[in-house]
């Protein structure tokens, strides 16, 4: 596995491109204050998140667990403003979000690039409005080099592979600045070796552009490799009738890269398995 | 204008109905863009396997001479049961008597002009009602509340036939240029209006939240998401307008022109002039399918380049 690890590092430009953090924005801390979501009215009301109340520390990198329809993407929605919350409010840098929020860039679980467009065009769409069509192209160039597609910059979507669009798709979100970086699970789609490439080349990507990062995964071992925290999802004992909430947070220890095999890492991958209602063996 | 046999006419068949358009149309790619890829480079659409696979119906030459074919033979039919005198020369002229009809109208300078008048009446009226078809059609796609309050007054304007119209827009316009290009206008109207309306509300939803997602809204979300995403759709549309306008030519001139190929029609038939009724028919089928065949070329291309 380390053989892998090593060998896949090497091979992605980026760990040779830490460059790229030049002209990035600043990380931005993220509060959920009172988080409600409830969709429908009436008799058919549903509610799946009520009263998410935490802090995530600029430049931290934050898993969300849960099972699934737990409401770790709907978490994720409210704090890119692409849903308005029920209750309470998301405040990035102590200003509430309000409609589509400038400070956060999405990557979707699919990658969602434009077929009739270039990669370099899909990533040109990430922009933010205020940069010159120079500043672009220069930093487009060089976010494909980051994320390893700068030889396939003029290919389209489907003459690509899955993981090739995906690393395009983080790249369109790269693009934007973000003080927020919000991940839907960008790899659940992906076969195994190339999800534990992507895992590697994020990592380099947070330490080039250390921006904040929410990043929603069923997988605990990738939670566990990447984040700093991890947050679970889930209805509390005895209010199972009730939307999800933060039913626990987990430290994990030791800096990035971690290593696949350690037992302190197993040890808490058996216990948040646990949490998740699964026997952890 | 069911009666008059074209399938398009009727007004709810209007979705795409060549490969490519179907193919190419919102639904299919919404399934398509769902299924979660592998990794693994996808392999790359050479243009020479469709031409081994296909083998000699990937030649386009091959495939013209065997479209060729049947028509071919219907002329050596027709020309076989006129000299065998099968049929009487007024209900059936020999193929030689067609073409010296031909040629003695265009020896008079008729027969350009007929051509030259019903060409520009259909391509005025396509082009008119293509455009209004994608104004409207882009208007009710997106907007629930235009949706609302035109779509059942412009579904119920496509239940009217075509002919209908014609009394009405010779009392409004007189027997003019205008009240022909109107009615053409009307034809191409709906199908484009139908297929992007519809294909529009079919657009892949992920692609759009993700252009909302990175801040594109309003006319720059139309222009950089939704409406690219239709193209393809647009030119099946286009596609069945053409083909209608054409059909409604026919309608604007049979009963009220002094020219063109309509008019052509009914002044042999009133004539006893089978020859050129003949020849008047035929002079529409080959105008028509050049125009599509046109058309299906700039189609073939921007499903290539949008989809």
């Amino acid at each position: 596995m380390t053989a892998v690890l090593s060998s896949s590092r090497h091979a992605t430009p980026a760990s040779a491109a830490p460059s790229a953090a030049s002209g990035s924005g600043s990380a931005l801390a993220v509060s959920f204050r009172g988080l409600n979501r409830t969709f429908g009215t009436g008799e058919n009301a549903h509610t799946v998140l009520r009263d998410v109340n935490f802090d995530v520390r600029p430049g931290e990198v934050l898993a969300i667990l849960g099972p699934s329809g737990c409401g770790k993407s709907t978490l994720l929605r409210a704090t890119a403003g692409l849903d308005a919350p029920s209750g309470g409010s998301v405040d990035i840098d102590g200003t509430p979000v309000q409609g589509i929020d400038s400070r956060c860039a999405v990557a979707f679980q699919e990658p969602r690039l434009l077929p009739w467009h270039t990669l370099q065009a899909n990533v040109a769409i990430g922009l933010p409005k205020s940069s010159s069509a120079k500043q672009g192209k220069s930093k487009v160039a060089r976010l494909l080099e980051l994320v390893g597609l700068d030889t396939f910059a003029k290919h389209r979507p489907r003459e690509v592979s899955g993981g090739m669009a995906q690393r395009a798709s983080l790249a369109r979100a790269l693009a934007r600045n973000p003080g927020v970086l919000l991940l839907d699970e960008p790899f659940g789609a992906l076969d195994a070796l190339t999800r534990i490439k992507m895992q590697d080349l994020l990592l380099d990507i947070h330490a080039a552009e250390p921006t904040t990062v929410l990043l929603v995964t069923h997988d605990v071992d990738e939670a566990l490799q990447l984040a700093d925290r991890i947050i679970l999802l889930g209805k509390e004992e005895g209010r199972e009738n009730d939307g999800a909430t933060i039913v626990r947070t987990v430290d994990v220890p030791g800096s990035r890269p971690r290593d696949r095999g350690s037992v302190e890492l197993a040890r808490m991958r058996r216990s948040l398995l646990e949490s998740l209602g699964v026997d952890g063996h | 204008m069911t009666q008059l046999g074209n399938p398009g006419a009727s007004g709810n068949s209007v979705y795409a109905t060549s490969q490519e358009g179907l193919k190419a149309s919102g639904v299919l790619k919404t399934a398509e863009a769902d299924r979660p890829r592998q990794g693994g480079p996808a392999p790359e659409r050479s243009p020479a396997s469709g031409r081994s696979a296909a083998g000699v119906l990937g030649n386009g030459w091959a495939r013209l001479l065997l479209g060729l074919l049947l028509p071919a033979a219907v002329l050596a039919a027709w020309q076989w049961s006129t000299s065998a005198g099968l049929f009487s020369s007024v209900q059936l002229p020999a193929p030689g008597a067609v073409v010296e009809a031909a040629v003695d109208l265009i020896q008079r300078g008729e027969l350009a002009q007929h051509v030259a008048i019903s060409t520009q009446r259909v391509l005025l009226g396509f082009a008119f009602g293509a455009a209004l078809g994608l104004v409207f059609g882009a208007l009710i796609g997106l907007s629930k509340v235009a949706d609302v309050l035109l779509s059942p007054t412009i579904g119920a304007l496509r239940a009217v036939p075509s002919l209908a119209w014609v009394p009405l827009l010779i009392l409004w316009m007189k027997i003019g240029e205008d009240s022909k290009v109107t009615l053409i206008l009307i034809g191409a109207f709906f199908p484009v209006f139908t297929t992007v309306s519809l294909a529009l509300r079919h657009v892949d939803k992920n692609l759009v939240e993700a252009g909302r997602a990175f801040g594109l809204k309003g006319v720059k979300l139309l222009t950089t998401v939704q409406l690219p995403a239709v193209v393809p759709a647009v030119f099946s549309g286009l596609r069945l307008a053409l083909a209608q306008a054409w059909l409604f030519l026919v309608a604007a001139e049979l009963i009220a022109s002094s020219m063109g190929l309509g008019f052509l029609l009914t002044d042999s038939q009133n004539n006893g002039r089978t020859d050129r009724l003949l020849l008047a028919i035929v002079l529409l089928a080959i105008i028509g399918k050049i125009t599509d065949a046109l058309l299906g070329v700039a189609e073939k291309w921007a499903v290539k380049r949008w989809a």
